[in-house]
């Protein structure tokens, strides 16, 4: 669905993992980009309705491409830059917390 | 253009007590117009905590618990009214309340205030202290920083906006007429009845009720009351949606139906200022932290400030005018927790009926020796 501008400056690609699977991004790149340009088109379930969600703002502002990254929780997709070997699961519902030790 | 409105009832405020107390009014046949402020006012009913709470209040004012457990026992059928008529789901949960204490003498202190009130109450006033064992069989993640807490189990929670957006909604379709989006520039009283200018129109009815929170304090006087109200802000954090763990209510922090949490509370005498300051909130933040450590890298989505409408000495004042026959103000401090009692005996009392007994005390007269500046 989404594709990238033509004419820009190559960058390397570097290899991040979603959803257990390999994915080939653009050094550089915002996750929630790289994510699209791999397909992705639902990022994550509301915790209310279950409904599907994927970036509308790409700016920080609309909080609908939230994901895991590396063991963390929504994460706003759009303000993260890929780095190699960064690990990303897509969410369903509401964070689910760490028990207390 | 001025235009002019009769009613049998007019009723000033649209926070939770104003449409509580209109409510109740319409349901019982009035006809009844609500005269709101617009988006700019200052309203508590949109910026507080959500709690249906007993534990505590009514310290050296037996009348008062009783009247809150009262309220608290007639929540249940109040959301299912209100469920049944709006559709509306207020996310009423009542499964009991602590309040956690971070040390002994915060804990013996509580439960000595506790005790009292019992004693001031009678014997079958609802508290148990739990040790920090207790707690945290009761509530698996609590933090081993928690000493113990004061357990009621009459309290509980509710959504506050939800319950604002059904109380209006129930009001509208039993016929009641609320007009938003202007402040009340006077108040007439002659010939037996009332007649409040707003907006270039004039409204009138045989019977007056202020209910505009902090506004009562200037309203009052125009028909022979007193209210001497001051703002004492509250500041609250509430983070992203979780899954659920916060099976109870806390003082401090509350898991809502849709999974928030949300963190109170600070008590600051600052006027009419509703900001938010950097220092409450991380002390309110690393307070939650403590009681509950698993909330520690979670994600605060918004934080504000609201004022409480507080009387002197916190407790409501319920009054009719001798001066102005027909004209009553109510203010409160729990809105939420005695919404019920508001729609139910104390719109019954408004409309003409017996005044209920628990509030007969609760009269302005009370503060004419108390400095109230």
């Amino acid at each position: 669905m989404f594709r990238r501008i033509e004419g820009q400056a190559p960058r390397r690609t570097i290899a991040i993992e979603v959803e257990g699977r390999e994915v080939n991004a653009r050094e550089g790149d915002p996750l929630a980009v790289a994510l699209l340009e791999a397909g992705v088109e639902r990022f994550r379930d509301t915790p209310v309705t279950g409904a599907a969600r994927a970036p509308l703002c790409l700016m920080g502002v609309c909080f609908d491409c939230l994901v895991e990254v590396d063991g963390r929780p929504n994460v706003q997709a759009c303000m993260v830059t890929v780095r190699e070997g960064m690990r990303v699961r897509l969410q369903h519902g509401a964070r689910r917390l760490e028990p207390a030790r | 253009m001025s235009t002019h409105t009769e009613a049998d009832i007019l009723v000033i405020g649209g926070g939770v007590v104003g449409l509580s107390l209109a409510y109740g009014l319409v349901r019982g046949g009035d006809r009844v117009v609500l005269l709101d402020e617009g988006d700019d006012a200052l309203r508590a009913a949109r910026g507080n905590f959500g709690l249906v709470w007993v534990q505590g209040k009514g310290l050296g004012q037996p009348a008062y618990a009783r009247w809150t457990l009262k309220a608290a026992a007639a929540w249940p059928a109040f959301a299912a009214e209100l469920r049944e008529r709006t559709g509306i789901d207020v996310e009423l949960s009542q499964p009991g309340g602590l309040t956690m204490c971070l040390d002994d003498n915060e804990l013996a202190e509580r439960a000595a205030q506790l005790q009292r009130l019992r004693g001031e109450v009678g014997p079958d006033y609802p508290y148990d202290v739990l040790d920090g064992d207790a707690v945290r069989r009761l509530l698996p993640q609590t933090g081993p920083a928690v000493a113990g807490a004061v357990h009621c189990a009459a309290d509980g929670h509710t959504s506050p906006l939800r319950l604002l957006r059904a109380l209006l909604q129930a009001y509208e379709d039993l016929g009641g007429r609320y007009v938003p989006g202007g402040r009340v520039e006077a108040i007439a009283h002659r010939a037996g009845g009332f007649e409040v200018t707003t907006g270039g129109a004039t409204y009138a009815s045989s019977r007056l009720v202020l209910a505009a929170g902090l506004g009562n304090r200037t309203l009052a006087p125009l028909v022979g009351l007193s209210a001497p109200v001051k703002p004492n802000r509250g500041q609250i954090l509430v983070t992203e949606r979780l899954q659920p763990f916060l099976t109870h209510p806390t003082l401090y922090v509350r898991q809502t139906g849709e999974g928030v949490i949300q963190i109170g509370d600070s008590k600051e005498d600052v006027g009419y200022d509703d900001a938010t300051t950097l220092a409450q909130l991380s002390r309110i933040a690393a307070r939650a932290a403590k009681c509950f450590p698993l909330l520690e890298g979670v994600n605060i989505v918004r934080t504000w400030g609201a004022l409480r409408v507080m009387s002197p000495d916190g407790f409501p004042i319920y009054q009719a005018s001798t001066q102005c026959p027909g004209a009553f103000v109510v203010t409160c401090h729990s809105g939420i927790t005695l919404a019920p009692q508001h729609a139910g005996p104390l719109a019954d009392w408004i409309r003409g009926g017996e005044e209920p007994q628990e509030t007969r005390g609760f009269k302005a007269e009370r503060f004419d020796h108390v400095p109230t500046h």
